[in-house]
């Protein structure tokens, strides 16, 4: 197999003690900057990537300072599961899907259990992504490029379908705050005809509304509040320190593989096409509630439900760098600035990277094996003493997540605008949790409503306004019926049920 | 600044060409160049009214990677991208930081057309000009598989489908790529179907997936589709053809995409990239980051920077640039107009 | 009447406000209509217009909310108002957090011509007045705390990954800017 032989090179060329070391720092790095929301990996690797200009002189400096690039990456995706889980504020919004159970969790005192999970799942994720690009590269790089706007349409119409009918909300309550996320999307510049829409000429709301705005005043915000509501008495709770707690989960975990393999297939999936990490994560919760047949207790604690999202969301984050290096187009903001970073050292990615530059692949992919591999070990140490962080008092704990959330919402586009809209997010997430009006769908068409809007109306553009442009290849077709599919699941399973019965 | 009386203009130009001789004589000798009136006292934002990735970015964060590893600056340069309303977000970030020397802005034709196009309160005369770093090309592409071979090829293709068969891709509405392409149906008569993405490198990736029938992306964001034989350039949208000879492919250069006017299609079209500050900062604020893009153009990084993207090289300060802006202004706003992208008033 | 029981009092029943959400959120879809009609809202000759979308995403937005308004109005109001949405003891806690977290947003970089102190000076002081009077802590942990966590942002923000953030005139003063 000449992909193993060359795999076996580049592990050799990753694997100096100075790799080793750079690998370390790198997740140690990447932990941090996706434990603080606003802070995101995009943000991490652009602002540490002068920092390799100079490692990138030589071939083999090449392959450290993406090590190091690239390690950053891993590092904030496992960490932006920490805040999620131990304070319902999402470090990254791909981690938005975990905080469904990984708070509930938390609240019971399982910390320790939800973070050993979501560390575990996402290296399952990402072991599998690398695992198909070592193998099935050239081949994903051509199915990638069969993503036309009717198919990119289609992927975000079966996220959608398979996250419905999830909430047990009253139905208009629902429809309503989703409603709301699509109308909030809509907010800015509208792409297909570079109108503004809904800014009634307020500079503020010309870049629209950022999803982790959102979420961190909604899901952070919102929750200080309810805690808050109990009463300051509230004096933080007891979770298991030891190191035990891991091999205790690790025990349980074999038994969800078919959710850990679902997720990681539609996360490699997202991935490539690509459709990015944060779809990937809402669809694998999404998919694995719909099949598990424990998907009644999802959002109430399940360990299944911090599995399924994160395993996705590394899958996608990981295989996103595949179509950056074969087309050069980014599957996601980091990848974008790990993009710019290759070009600095004279790199193009392109379809001729992986026949001109062998070495410097090859040796990027084993470092993704053995970054994967560091970064488990590194977050996992840390499980203890994260899960400690909620020992202590509430009233200290309170004032610093404030802190930390306006100091995120500040981060995403350095505007005030944006923390008093943090402000008004937190009464709202309040208001709505007491209220039952649920969040999920909000911050689902949120974040993918004008993506979804852009690619229906391309799709229109190029049909010239025949909509059966979603039935017109094998493809997009497939993917629009199972879309319609899902969204039926729940009457169709009942029917069937009824005829057999 | 572009209201100044003649003889204070004709001083300032006079201060500037010594400090350019001075600056000169400077790199050529290999000293450090003399002490400036003004430096910067804190980190400096170079604000990029583009999402990360596109062609501002890149040039954006290649400056700051070149800043960094020449070590060019005391303080470092951090890159902070501001896109939201086509870039309008970043120019009225900077038009609202008068005075602030810590903040520069790299630009592109949203300069011009976003204000057009969305009516937002901005204009180029709102910051202070600084320099015309270089201009970028446009090419007209198509997939390598198909048969066209010229642009008289595939314009006579296009009109023998009839109008609105043919698929154009580009970045953004009402933008660069759009202006283009409504500048050509103008001339030929055809009619296409524009598609608009997000960025560049997604359209070319779009044109390699043949989900539209031609784009026409920037030199860098296509070349290694190029390269790979996955897309053929056809003409460039200039009136001299592109000077880089050294072979891209095993058969031809830049130097051989012939311009699109000698292929009866008179469109000349260049994207600005150029660096502005805030209005109402002093002479010698602007003088250090002329001085700084100077060195760094100087820099061997630039120049193959400058030949992989196959930009014209054309650099602008001073009156003359802002000469080239009043200039292109009106342009815009013309070609806009005949187009019908102005915003409603 | 005690005073714990004026406290186990509702502030406002969640039917209240569960009609007031329902005519905000009413008075949201109406603004998306009429901008969206605005920007035209039909499905053109090649597809939707910019507004079609958000008009129709409005309308579904203010019948849902019809039918919010209407399910809200119809529960029974019980003696006392109906279920409680929040009590007044709790709308105090909930107040006391809420309006030191505006007064700390609004001094980070001020309002109008009133300057900010930034967000290092601005997040220690609302840490040690959120300790010191929420949590009656001591004033020495609530001040050892307040001037640690700024700190390590400080170190974290401006120094490690160099992202700018609010500064004011303590910053200044010291040469950190």
């Amino acid at each position: 197999m000449e992909e193993i032989n060359s795999l076996m090179h580049g592990f050799a060329v990753a694997l100096t003690p100075m790799n080793l070391g750079l690998m370390m720092v790198g997740i140690v790095l990447g932990v941090l900057i996706g434990v603080l929301p606003g802070l995101g990996g995009a943000n991490g690797v652009a602002i540490l990537l002068p920092l390799t200009f100079a490692m990138g002189n030589t071939p083999a400096g090449q392959v450290s300072a993406i090590i190091l690039l690239s390690c950053i990456y891993w590092g904030a995706l496992f960490g932006g599961a920490i805040t999620s889980i131990l304070f319902n504020i999402p470090g990254e919004p791909w981690s938005v899907a975990t905080t469904f159970d990984g708070y509930p969790m938390a609240q019971q005192g399982r910390a320790g259990e939800a973070l050993t999970a979501a560390f575990t799942s996402s290296f399952v994720g990402a072991f599998i992504a690398v695992l198909m690009i070592t193998f099935l590269a050239p081949l994903v790089a051509k199915f990638a490029l069969r993503f036309g706007p009717p198919e990119f349409f289609a992927v975000y119409l079966l996220t959608f379908c398979s996250f419905v009918g999830m909430t047990k909300s009253p139905p208009m309550k629902t429809v309503a705050a989703m409603m709301l996320g699509f109308a909030l999307a809509a907010v800015g510049l509208d792409t297909v005809t570079g109108q503004l829409r809904l800014t009634f000429g307020f500079t503020e709301l010309l870049k629209g509304f950022d999803f982790l705005i959102a979420v961190i005043g909604l899901f952070g915000i919102g929750e200080i509040l309810l805690t808050i509501e109990e009463g300051l008495d509230f004096k933080g709770m007891t979770g298991k320190m030891k190191m035990k707690v891991v091999i205790e989960t690790w025990k349980q975990l074999p038994k969800y593989w078919k959710t850990s393999l679902r997720s990681s297939l539609i996360g490699c999936w997202m991935g490539i096409t690509p459709g990015g990490a944060t779809p990937a994560s809402f669809m694998g919760y999404g998919v694995a509630k719909k099949f598990s047949p424990n998907g009644a207790s999802f959002g109430k604690g399940d360990i299944e439900g911090v599995i399924a999202p994160e395993t996705a969301a590394h899958a996608a984050g990981t295989s996103a760098l595949l179509p950056m290096l074969t087309l050069g187009i980014p599957g996601s903001p980091t990848a974008a600035v790990l993009l710019g970073g290759l070009l600095v050292w004279g790199l193009q990615p392109g379809p001729m990277l992986f026949e001109e530059k062998k070495d410097f692949v090859w040796g990027l992919i084993a470092s993704m094996y053995l970054g994967n591999i560091a970064g488990l070990i590194v977050v996992l140490t840390t499980v203890p003493f994260f899960a400690a962080i909620l020992r202590i008092p509430f009233s200290i704990i309170a004032p610093v997540i404030l802190v930390i959330c306006a100091i995120g919402a500040f981060t995403v586009h350095s505007s005030m605008f944006d923390v008093w809209l943090m402000v008004v997010f937190g009464v709202i997430g309040y208001v709505f949790k007491k209220l039952d009006y649920p969040l999920a769908p909000l911050v689902l068409a949120l974040v993918l409503g004008d993506r979804a809007e852009d690619a229906f109306r391309q799709s229109m553009l190029s049909s010239q306004g025949t909509v059966t442009i979603f039935f017109s290849n094998p493809l997009v077709g497939s993917i629009t019926t199972l879309a319609l599919l899902m969204l039926f699941w729940g009457p169709l399973t009942s029917l069937i049920k009824r005829i057999r019965g | 600044m572009h209201k100044s009386s003649p003889t204070q203009n004709r001083l300032s130009q006079f201060r500037r060409t010594l400090f350019a001789g001075a600056i000169a004589a400077s790199i050529g000798l290999g000293i450090s160049a003399p002490s400036l009136a003004w430096e910067p006292t804190k980190s400096v934002e170079f604000v990029v009214p583009a999402g990360t990735g596109g062609g501002a970015d890149q040039m954006a964060r290649f400056i700051q990677g070149v800043v960094t590893k020449h070590n060019l600056m005391k303080q470092s340069l951090i890159v902070v991208n501001k896109s939201g309303g086509a870039g309008a977000e970043g120019f009225l970030d900077v038009k609202g930081s008068v005075k602030d020397p810590h903040k520069i802005i790299i630009t592109l034709s949203n300069l011009f057309t976003t204000p057009l196009a969305t009516g937002i309160p901005f204009n180029w005369k709102d910051l202070t000009p600084v320099q015309m770093l270089a201009l970028d090309q446009f090419v007209l592409w198509v997939n390598a598989e198909t048969p066209y071979k010229t642009a008289k090829e595939y314009t006579t293709a296009v009109k023998a489908a009839g109008p609105s068969k043919f698929k154009m891709g580009g970045t953004g509405s009402k933008q660069e790529d759009q202006i283009i392409t409504v500048a050509i149906e103008k001339l030929t008569g055809d009619k296409f179907i524009y598609i608009p993405y997000k960025g560049g490198g997604e359209v070319a990736v779009q044109l390699v997936g043949k989900h539209v029938d031609s784009t026409v992306n920037n030199p860098i964001e296509a070349v290694e589709q190029w390269r790979a034989g996955k897309l053929r350039p056809l003409c460039v949208f200039d009136d001299k053809v592109m000077p880089y000879n050294a072979k891209v492919t095993a058969t031809q250069s830049w130097a051989d995409i012939p311009t699109c006017k000698s292929q009866g299609m008179d469109v000349d079209y260049q994207m600005l990239r150029g660096i502005f500050m805030p209005g109402g900062v002093t002479k010698d604020q602007v003088a250090f980051y002329v001085d700084l893009f100077k060195k760094i153009q100087a820099t061997p990084d630039w120049k193959e920077f400058m030949e992989k993207g196959a930009f014209d090289t054309t650099t602008l300060t001073g009156d003359e640039f802002v000469k080239w802006l009043t200039k292109e202004e009106l342009r815009h706003q013309t070609l806009m107009a005949e187009a019908g992208f102005l915003a409603k008033k | 009447m005690s005073q714990q029981e004026s406290n186990e009092k509702s502030a406002a029943s969640v039917r209240v406000v569960d009609a007031v959400t329902a005519v905000i959120i009413f008075a949201f879809g109406a603004v998306v209509i009429w901008d969206s009609y605005r920007l035209g809202s039909k499905w053109g000759s090649d597809g939707p217009e910019a507004g079609y979308f958000p008009f129709y995403i409005g309308v579904i937005l203010c019948i849902a909310s019809v039918i919010n308004l209407l399910n809200a109005l119809r529960e029974k109001p019980e003696q006392d108002g109906g279920e409680s949405f929040v009590s007044r003891s709790s709308m105090k806690m909930i107040m006391s957090v809420m309006i030191p977290t505006v007064v700390y947003v609004a001094l980070i970089a001020g309002i109008g011509p009133i300057p900010g102190v930034g967000i290092y000076v601005a997040s220690a002081l609302f840490i040690v007045l959120f300790m010191r009077w929420l949590g009656h802590y001591g004033w020495g942990k609530a001040v050892g705390v307040s001037v640690a966590v700024p700190i390590v942002f400080f170190m974290m923000f401006e120094i490690w990954f160099k992202v700018p953030l609010p500064k004011g005139p303590l910053e200044a003063m010291l040469g950190l800017n």
